[in-house]
């Protein structure tokens, strides 16, 4: 950091710490010198591992957010939330349909949501939480699936909902259900697995190993992601 | 004619024939229903603990999109829904104190709903609206000869304010009966409740309220009964499997949705369907009465 960096207040679990402007939560911590052993991941916003709840100076909301994306302000008090205490039935996904009968019988608890949309608003990704929640209430599988895809599993709507809800876990559940059951099959998915097979990437594949991390990083984020 | 739709959990997944008979007939009629893009469950009754307000926001955030499609009414089919949605407006409307509250939370919606600027409508005072010669009009299967009990449950005529008709005498299903060609069966317990949620603690209460309602109708010469509520229809239905299995002299009674009769009185396609849904399969007198 050079010395012309101007400095930030913020409450770490309470405490008072000067810190970059600028800075994620995580380099913010890290600066103000905890050595980080859980609530840290990837560190690029999709592991969901560093679930953080914070308030900002004059505002009265307790939001949620990923401490490797949120910049920090001036004023802002903070604790990371390492690990969510959440329930997780265990399933053979070969043996259940694809329907309301299903979140009844696993998810009893999705028939609590009394649509207060507290999730939705503690949503780090921006997610429809409450939303798919009533999807899955009235057992429309693939708009719930089609909702969560972006769900990182970081708990935050889990913490704060008032019907002890675990949404994230039921997202999953349809996702698997969407997957197996009402996915469309993709004769692209058949073609690939064969030219894998076929050993057709053997030469890419020893390019990528040898090429320097540099150049991986520059072409993973200029790759084109091609959707059909 | 357009208006919102909001169909309810519960035709999503159990009530599908309802769903797609009261489709079907309006689309018949050219009225335009459009479904709410998002909705959100009801909370299926409407909540007595007025105090805890966390209870009451389901179906306002219902009204707040209704609202926000900028269509004046919106229809519910399902007569549990529509009642829930009905108080909710009324508990909106009058209580300033809890709106206020309720506004307060319900912070990152840009919509507040203060109660006047939504109709709830149930399908019977639509089809009064579009018009009952226009109903009438539509009727292909003439003099079928069909004698319809039509029962209204509670949700419909309780409480008072949100009554679509009458509490005591209502008279609305039986005017569209009438206008649809086939002659009403006036019974006692038609405005009799079914026994509701009891079904689920004290299944013998709707054993018992369903011998009586449907036995009635038969004693008064029902060819079939009909209703709009997604659970009297169950508990009229499904149960009068199990009082068959205690009772071999009982005289099931085959139970339809309103929306199914009109639709195949108005020969609409009946495939769109499924008759497998019911206990009592009503295809032997559909068909005795050429309706199938
Ligand atoms: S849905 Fe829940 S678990 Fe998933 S990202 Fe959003 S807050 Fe995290
Ligand atoms: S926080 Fe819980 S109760 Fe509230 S909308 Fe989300 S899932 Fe429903």
């Amino acid at each position: 950091m050079s010395e012309m960096q101007k400095l930030v207040k913020v409450f770490i679990m309470g405490e008072a710490y000067e810190v970059p402007e600028g800075s994620t939560i995580i380099m913010a911590m890290e600066y103000a010198g905890f050595q980080m052993k859980r609530g840290v991941g990837c560190r690029e916003g999709f592991c969901g591992a560093c679930a953080t709840v914070y308030r900002e100076k004059g505002d009265y909301k307790l939001k949620g957010g990923l401490a490797c994306q949120t910049v920090v302000s001036d004023g802002m008090m903070l604790a990371q939330i390492p690990f969510v205490p959440a329930e997780k039935p265990v399933y053979d996904i070969s043996e259940l349909t694809p329907d309301v009968d299903t979140i009844k019988i696993l998810f009893p608890t999705v028939f609590r949501c009394v649509a207060c949309n507290t999730c939705t608003k503690a949503c780090p990704q921006e997610i429809k939480v409450m939303d798919y929640v009533q999807a899955l209430k009235r057992g429309d599988i693939a708009k719930a699936a089609d909702l969560s895809f972006d769900c990182i599993r970081c708990g935050l709507c889990a913490l704060r909902c008032p019907a002890e809800i675990v949404q994230y876990n039921a997202a999953t559940l349809a996702q698997r259900l969407y997957g197996r059951y009402l996915n469309k099959k993709s004769p692209e998915l058949d073609e690939r697995i064969d030219e894998i097979e076929e050993g057709k990437y053997e030469n890419d594949l020893e390019e990528l190993i040898k090429m320097p991390r540099e150049e991986i990083t520059r072409r993973y984020y200029s790759r084109e992601i091609k959707l059909k | 004619m357009e208006l919102s739709y909001y169909p309810g959990c519960t035709l999503k997944a159990n009530a599908k024939n309802f769903e797609t008979s009261a489709l079907a007939i309006l689309q018949h009629l050219d009225v335009t229903v459009k479904e709410l893009e998002d909705w959100y469950c009801c909370g299926v009754c409407f909540s007595q603990t007025q105090d805890n307000l966390m209870q009451q926001i389901a179906p306002v955030r219902t009204l707040v999109k209704a609202k926000e499609s900028n269509r004046r009414q919106l229809l519910a089919l399902c007569t549990m829904c529509f009642n829930t949605l009905k108080r909710a407006i009324e508990f909106i409307k009058n209580d300033k104190e809890k709106r206020d509250t309720i506004h307060q939370f319900m912070d990152r919606e840009d919509t507040k709903f203060y109660g006047d600027e939504v109709e709830v409508i149930d399908i019977l005072t639509l089809i009064r609206q579009i018009g009952l010669d226009k109903l009438k009009a539509a009727i292909v299967k003439k003099a079928v000869d069909l004698k319809v009990a039509s029962y209204y449950g509670c949700m419909l005529l309780r409480p008072q304010e949100i009554a679509i008709d009458s509490p005591d005498d209502p008279v609305i299903m039986e005017e569209i009966i009438t206008h649809a060609g086939c002659e009403n069966v006036y019974f006692p317990f038609r405005t009799e409740c079914c026994g509701s949620y009891q079904i689920v603690s004290e299944p013998e209460i709707v054993r018992e309220r369903a011998r009586k309602i449907v036995g009635s109708a038969v004693k008064n010469g029902a060819d079939l009964m009909v209703m709009l509520c997604p659970l009297c229809y169950y508990n009229l239905d499904e149960v009068q499997r199990d009082i068959q299995e205690e009772d071999a002299t009982f005289q099931p009674l085959p139970v339809l949705y309103f929306t199914q009769l009109l639709a195949l009185l108005m020969g609409l396609k009946p495939d769109l369907q499924d008759f497998r849904l019911h206990a009592i399969d009503p295809r032997p007198v559909l068909k005795r009465k050429g309706l199938l």
